[in-house]
């Protein structure tokens, strides 16, 4: 049997993680993926307190998280072919102007 | 035997999120992201959770890095992308990121500490979760299907090339 807290501090890891792939990398693609471990992450939490607490409410919630990640998936990356049609690029630094 | 799992498919996807620091291919990071989801599907089914890991499997290293993987193979960087340029920005991310996990240990100690008693009896099958979607969850649920519809309709107009009517 593996205590709760296992998980809690993997999940602590791999949303740290992301947050470090989301600063360190340039190119919006990849800080969108980053976006997606953090997520995930936050789902390990949920899932493992709803076995520590022996509550299925923790799952019903990952579930409308992944639901919400994938809408959040598709738009963001229409915005993302949007900005390289407009731009040609999709590294962070050549977004200075917000009027396109 | 379920610690050794654990520690194998945790090792899996802290390793290939690492990795995906080093690697500046954003397909090869896309590929990266799979198999660090696909490991965390495996820790859902190590929690009693076999539907949401199926779900984790098929949605999120299915879909939606299929989407990701269409959507660098559209944009084809050829050039590649250049060099660091401003390495301050990463050394800063780096130690905040270090204090950030610091922060959240110490939480961690403070409020994880009176939950160490695993339970015994198994849930999370999907007539379970079916019945809680259906009943407490009813109004979430129909919520998240307008959502759904309007990101669809939200990515088809924002994906739609202009002046070709």
């Amino acid at each position: 049997m593996i205590p709760p807290s296992y998980f809690i501090v993997l999940s602590l890891i791999l949303f740290v993680l992301g947050i470090v792939v989301f600063f360190v990398k340039r190119d919006l693609i990849t800080m969108f993926m980053a976006v997606e471990v953090m997520l995930n992450a936050a789902n390990l939490t949920f899932i493992a307190l709803a076995k520590a607490s022996a509550n299925l409410s923790g799952q019903v919630i990952v579930f409308f998280v992944i639901t919400v990640a994938a809408a959040e998936a598709a738009v963001g990356l229409a915005i993302i072919m949007l900005v390289f049609r407009q731009r040609n690029s999709v590294l962070v630094e050549e977004m200075r102007s917000m009027k396109g | 035997m379920g610690v050794v799992i654990f520690f194998l498919l945790s090792l899996l996807s802290v390793g290939s999120v690492l990795a995906m620091i080093f690697i500046k291919n954003q397909a090869y990071n896309a590929l990266l992201l799979v198999l660090a989801f696909v490991s965390l599907g495996g820790l859902f089914g190590l929690l009693d959770a076999p539907f949401v890991a199926a779900v984790q499997i098929l949605i999120y290293a299915g879909a939606i890095m299929v989407l990701f993987l269409f959507v660098i193979m559209m944009i084809n960087l050829k050039h590649g992308l250049a060099a660091e340029k401003k390495k301050h920005a990463f050394i800063i991310g780096i130690v905040l990121a270090a204090f950030l996990l610091l922060e959240l240990f110490l939480a961690w100690k403070r409020a994880f500490s009176s939950i160490e008693r695993p339970t015994k009896e198994a849930l999370g099958g999907p007539a379970g979760l079916g019945r809680l979607l259906f009943t407490d969850y009813l109004y979430a649920f129909e919520i998240t299907s307008i959502l759904i519809i309007a990101a669809l309709v939200g990515s088809i107009v924002l994906g739609k090339k202009k002046g070709r009517e």
